[in-house]
């Protein structure tokens, strides 16, 4: 009855095994770039805080960036702040628009809509950020932010902000889309057959049970409103002051980075080093912000499994 | 077609229909059925797989709607109201029949929210606590889930969980509870509970069960639909209701010889 039973591996044939390599070095290489980066970004950082004319302190406390100065100043803080204002502005706009569309798309629209929403939305998602960032500041500044909000400038954070928010609706709304598609079903079933209306099972059942994708891709959103680089430098100016008033120029982390490296900051100076701190800090914010995201969705997910 | 029922006239109905055939897009997955429903009786669908029993039953109170495509023609009355009526609110219907799905499918929240989102969506806000104690009663639960009202649903075994959406169902008092094979995802034990538990609920509610195990259609219930399928012109099958009587008529003396074959188990 088992004759032809034959438990024994099979030898692997060559291309097989070249295949299988190929596979692993991939994605190895992936670890070994990352490795790299944060290597470099490191060792320049390091040489930057070892540099008599900074120190950690200044670094952190200091409300001044003016590495291109006479007497240069180094303070972070201005740019975190501007980074943090203007994410923050991104995430006021899209947060409720991504997850409305989200809900929209997943628990209202006919198939038919959706056929036509997804592609618009994903061409919203590769619009190339430059086009947002003179979008921002020749259409959003002047048409809007300049006419309603008095006091304006040609260049300021509520424009860059409210650009960058537009970018990342499509991710809020995609990730969350996704998370609100991987409810089971039969819990929207379950609600609706209690006599519910469609907007509750949306929003007391679906939604919940779909949080921790939803957090997710806030989270996302919020780590890419960090990065997000062409919009805030063209659009948000280049204030080197520690500013609170979204109406003027601010200085984000990634602008200052663009700003100094398109200079003629020579190789080894201080000013130079200073870009690499700045990447640095960067990173370490996105880099804690993804862990988070991850953190977070993994706890949910556990919960609503089933 | 043949049906029995000339001696229980003096029954109320809860369903009376009438040349109901039900088709998603060009598909007729079940046509033609007529039958009347009794109040306070335990009606069985029985049947081979894709005989259009869910099908069937999710038109009863309008889950149909949900499905793209899906359409009912012919004439579905509840208590004299005809259901597809222009003027009749699918929602307003599951709130008076309530549901009971094949998998459990409690909601990822608290026990005791699992009921009580019905009662709030029902504006049935008033003695909450007693509600939701009562409702797990009667579903036979109460005791196993009394210390620990505000753990996860999901935590629940299988068939506690199906006990849950019972009882989440009872709990807003519907007239009529629709059952899709509710014990196919529990064991024997669990299983032999909510059978004893539908016996107790039918004193208050109409039932409508489809099961797929004959000896669960003979013990609990009192009438009994036989589906089955034909092949059509197109080479789809079609269901079509053959028999429909009281159990214990169709059990020991089946009117047609589907019945009989399949009910020994020689088809299906
Ligand atoms: N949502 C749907 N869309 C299209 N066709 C469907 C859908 N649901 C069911 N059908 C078809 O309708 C027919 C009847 O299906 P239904 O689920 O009602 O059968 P059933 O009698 O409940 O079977 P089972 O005993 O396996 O649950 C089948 O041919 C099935 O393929
Ligand atoms: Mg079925």
């Amino acid at each position: 009855m088992y004759k032809n039973l034959n438990l024994t591996k099979t030898k692997t044939k060559p291309l097989e095994s070249f295949v299988k390599f190929f596979i692993k070095f991939s994605a190895f290489a992936a670890i070994l770039i990352s490795i790299a980066i944060v290597f470099t970004l490191l060792t320049e950082a390091i040489n930057f805080f070892q540099d008599p004319e900074v120190t950690i302190r200044e670094y952190f406390t200091a409300t001044r960036w003016t590495p291109t100065f006479k007497n240069p100043v180094y303070g972070v803080l201005p740019l975190i702040s501007s980074t943090l204002y203007i994410a923050l502005i991104a995430c006021i706009i899209s947060f409720p628009l991504g997850l409305f569309s989200a809900i929209y798309l997943s628990e209202f629209a006919t198939r038919n809509t959706r056929k036509v929403i997804k592609p618009i939305m994903e061409i919203l998602a590769g619009v190339p950020t430059v086009v947002f960032g003179y979008f921002a500041l020749n259409w959003i500044t002047p048409n809007i932010v300049q006419r309603f909000i008095p006091g304006s400038g040609v260049f300021n954070a509520i424009s860059a902000g409210i650009a960058v928010g537009i970018m990342i609706i499509p991710t809020i709304a995609s990730i969350s889309d996704d998370a609100l598609n991987a409810v089971p079903k039969s819990l929207r079933m379950g609600s609706l057959a209690l006599g519910s209306t469609r907007r509750i099972t949306a929003l007391k059942i679906m939604l919940p049970a779909a949080l921790s994708g939803i957090i997710a891709s806030f989270i996302l959103g919020f780590s890419r409103a960090i990065g997000e680089t062409m919009i805030v430098t063209i659009a948000g100016g280049q204030y080197p002051e520690l500013n609170l008033d979204p109406r003027k120029a601010m200085y984000t982390i990634t602008s200052s980075i663009v700003n100094v490296s398109l200079g003629d900051t020579p190789h080894g100076t201080t000013a130079y080093n200073a870009l690499f701190a700045l990447g640095i800090t960067l990173f370490i914010m996105t880099f804690v912000l993804n862990i988070f995201s991850d953190y977070i969705a993994r706890k949910y997910r556990k919960e609503y499994e089933q | 077609m043949k049906t029995e029922l000339t001696t229980k006239k003096e029954l109320d109905h809860v369903f009376t229909v009438r040349d109901v055939s039900v088709s998603y897009g060009d598909f007729t997955a079940v046509k033609n059925v007529s039958m009347d429903m009794f109040k306070n009786n335990i009606t069985a669908f029985i049947g081979p797989s894709g005989c259009g029993k869910s099908t069937l039953i999710r038109s009863f109170n309008r889950m149909n709607d949900l499905i793209p495509n899906a359409a009912v023609n012919g004439e579905i009355n509840y208590q004299g109201i005809n259901l597809y009526d222009e003027e009749v609110d699918p929602v307003q219907v599951r709130r008076r029949i309530g549901m009971v799905f094949q998998k459990p499918n409690p909601f990822p929240k608290s026990i005791r929210e699992n009921i009580t989102f019905g009662l709030k969506v029902n504006n049935m806000t008033d003695n909450l606590d007693d509600r939701v104690e009562k409702a797990l009663t009667q579903a036979a639960l109460w005791d196993e889930v009394k210390n620990d009202l505000d753990k996860n649903a999901l935590d629940l075994s299988g068939g506690q969980q199906q006990r849950l959406c019972i009882a989440r169902t009872i709990a807003v008092e519907p007239d009529t509870i629709l059952m899709d094979e509710p014990c196919s995802a529990l064991d024997p034990v669990a299983t032999k509970k909510i059978e004893d538990l539908m016996q107790i609920l039918v004193k208050d509610f109409s039932i409508l069960i489809v099961t797929h195990n004959m000896q669960q259609a003979s013990r609990v219930s009192n009438y009994c639909a036989f589906f089955t399928t034909k092949a059509t012109d197109d080479g789809r099958r079609t269901g079509e209701l053959v028999e429909y009587s009281d159990t214990k008529t169709m059990f020991t003396n089946p009117s047609e010889s589907l019945t009989e074959e399949y009910i020994s188990g020689r088809f299906g």
